[in-house]
């Protein structure tokens, strides 16, 4: 019984293919109504096997926005400092991510670290205090998976202050680190 | 204890680019001396050029030693020891004059001449140049403490010839070598443009300013070669820092080092054979030494904290540097041949930036206490340690080459600037201010 339905079905069917064949290897404006023909099967076939690919560009679209929210972090390309100190603040770590997945999938990519220092203090005690900061950075992105190749630090000390305003809040944004790429 | 502040502005006429300067000196004028530097005769054709009169009362008033009385509040304006009135100057209290004479040979060349006067001496003979002697009239100069032979010099050496004529001066009434003939080296940053670093060498009182190197990155931490002909310095033209000496006579360069990591604090030994400088290659900032004729390095300390701000002992035996191995950074003393290591420091929350005071006895230093940061002194055998300034972000102190006064920077308004402290902490001046931000000064040696 199924061995007869296979064979009507494939009586019905074959004389189609070879004729869909047939009118393919016709001449040329023939030709070119197949391809606009097999274009609109092509974005039919898109439209039936839709849940498929909004899943795909739903998965696109939050890479994509992943990525811009970490490129606006690695924006951040500067991160301050409390007087005297080296540690890297709880609210730099996303910012400092974004800036390691960035460098993980980048592996060509390098990295230059500048480490800051206030006016307060001498100016090699804060060639060295800014060594520290950059240094302690450039461990941050090492401990997240970054090549130690890829980093490379420089401390600027107190000489090239962001603001030169002698306040509190100058003092503060010239204790920094600076990622340039 | 009373505190006086006077602004006295001496303006000079000058071929150079700076019309006018002015001495600010804030206090200690009170305990100085006072003494006259009257106007000099001048025999020209033209006018005098510079007057050189007020280049010695100026260097005079800035060793802090001497306050010079300005020439409207002299009793009289002598031109000859004969022409002195010693009762007119000693009712003034003024116990010491000086008077000179200048004439130009021919347009561009002058000579000139300058006599010490002991008021008081002079008061006892009566000034006159002749005294009966074992009942003979004999010529009397007693009261002449010092008399110059006839100095010829050109056009451009007036300010030089005033410094000489302040060194002699000032070591005839002190017994102290005078420093009015030494150069300052210091960093210049300008507010704009597109080279806004310049390392910068200037007489001791800031004229005759000239750069050395301009460049759009940092330049820091001048030190003299012993010989006064050469310069080390960091710099960070090559985007890392190095350092660099610099011959100031040839203008040539060479970069001593240029390690990854920090190249710093280059400071050379009194003898001149070796640098001792600060390098980060091996993780810490740690402290080297660098024989200057094999370039062999020798480091000094391991640890793994902060090492850093060598300055040699005049005997070139030890080091102070500042570390953070106690805590927070504090000046210790390593022997360079022992590799011992003594803490000196222990008042303060924070000690940096330290150097030996020529004799050796002292250690000068920035100090910080309840946040404030000050030039101090301390004596290393009683350990006691005195403030001297009172001013703001003090920082960089640097010796004249006869231990009488500090120059530093500091912050004035908004600007670095340069100020001067004697070492006794009792007289204090600023130098003038141009644009931008001056740091780092370097007081050269004896030239």
């Amino acid at each position: 019984m199924q061995a007869n339905q296979l064979l009507k079905y494939l009586v019905v069917v074959l004389p189609m293919l070879t004729a869909a064949c047939s009118t393919t290897t016709g001449d040329e404006d023939t030709a070119g109504m197949t391809n606009s023909d097999s274009a609109q099967t092509g974005s039919m076939n898109n439209e039936d096997s839709v849940e498929v690919m909004t899943l795909e560009k739903k998965r696109q679209m939050e890479i994509e926005a992943q990525e811009r929210k970490q490129a606006a972090l690695r924006e951040t390309n500067m991160i301050f400092f409390d007087f005297d100190g080296s540690q890297i603040q709880a609210k730099y770590f996303e910012v400092l991510e974004a800036h390691a997945a960035y460098l993980r999938s980048n592996p060509s990519a390098k990295v230059l670290i500048e480490g800051h220092a206030d006016e307060r203090g001498t100016p090699e005690y804060n060639i060295a205090l800014g060594e520290r900061r950059a240094k302690s950075v450039a461990k941050y992105l090492q401990n997240l998976g970054v090549m130690s190749a890829q980093i490379s630090t420089v401390s600027y000390g107190e000489e090239k202050a962001l603001d030169r305003s002698r306040t509190e809040s100058a003092f503060a944004k010239n204790r920094r680190a600076v990622l340039v790429y | 204890m009373k505190r006086v502040l006077f602004a006295i502005s001496l303006f000079l006429t000058a071929f150079s680019s700076q019309a006018a300067i002015e001495i600010l000196i804030t206090e200690g004028l009170d305990s100085a001396q006072p003494i006259g530097i009257v106007p000099f005769e001048y025999k020209g054709t033209a006018q005098m050029p510079q007057n050189i009169a007020e280049i010695i009362s100026a260097d005079l008033m800035r060793s802090g030693k001497f306050n010079a009385i300005k020439p409207q509040d002299m009793p009289q304006h002598p031109v000859s020891s004969a022409e002195v009135d010693f009762s007119a100057w000693a009712e003034r209290n003024i116990d010491t004059i000086v008077i000179g004479q200048v004439k130009d040979v021919r347009p561009g060349l002058f000579i000139a001449q300058y006599q010490i006067i002991d008021i008081v001496r002079g008061q006892v003979t009566g000034g006159s140049p002749q005294t009966m002697s074992n009942g003979k009239l004999v010529e009397s100069k007693a009261h002449i403490l010092f008399e110059s032979r006839p100095l010829q010099f050109d056009m451009s050496d007036f300010r030089r010839v005033g410094h000489a004529m302040s060194d002699r001066i000032f070591e005839q009434l002190t017994g102290i070598k005078g420093a009015f003939q030494t150069k300052i080296a210091y960093v210049l940053v300008a507010d704009s443009g597109t080279r806004p670093y310049k390392l910068v060498i200037a007489d001791y009182d800031g004229f005759n300013e000239q750069e050395i190197v301009r460049s759009k990155e940092p330049l820091m931490s001048p030190s003299w070669s012993p010989d006064a002909t050469k310069l080390a310095y960091v710099t960070f033209e090559n985007r890392q820092a190095q350092v660099f000496i610099h011959d100031l006579y040839s203008g040539s360069r060479e970069m001593i080092a240029s390690f990854p990591g920090i190249n710093g604090a280059p400071s050379w030994s009194p003898d001149g054979s070796k640098m001792a400088l600060v390098l980060s290659k091996d993780g810490n900032p740690e402290i080297y030494i660098m024989d200057m004729l094999t370039r062999k390095l020798t480091r000094l300390t391991n640890n793994r904290t902060i090492d850093t701000e060598p300055s040699w002992s005049p005997d070139g035996e030890r080091l102070v540097f500042s570390s953070e191995r106690g805590g927070r950074a504090q000046l210790y003393e390593i022997n360079i041949n022992s590799g011992k290591v003594n803490r000196l420091t222990f008042t303060g929350e924070m000690n940096l930036g330290g150097s030996y005071t020529p004799d050796g006895k002292s250690l000068i230093m920035v100090n910080r206490t309840r946040g404030n940061y000050h030039i101090a002194k301390q004596d290393l055998r009683t350990g006691a340690l005195q403030v001297l300034t009172k001013t703001h972000l003090d920082e960089s102190p640097s010796f004249s080459p006869n231990g009488n006064m500090i120059i530093y920077s500091t912050l004035h308004g908004q600007n670095q600037v340069l100020a001067l402290v004697s070492v006794d902490g009792r007289f204090k001046a600023r130098l003038p201010a141009g644009e931008g931000q001056v740091k780092s000064p370097a007081w050269s040696p004896y030239m």
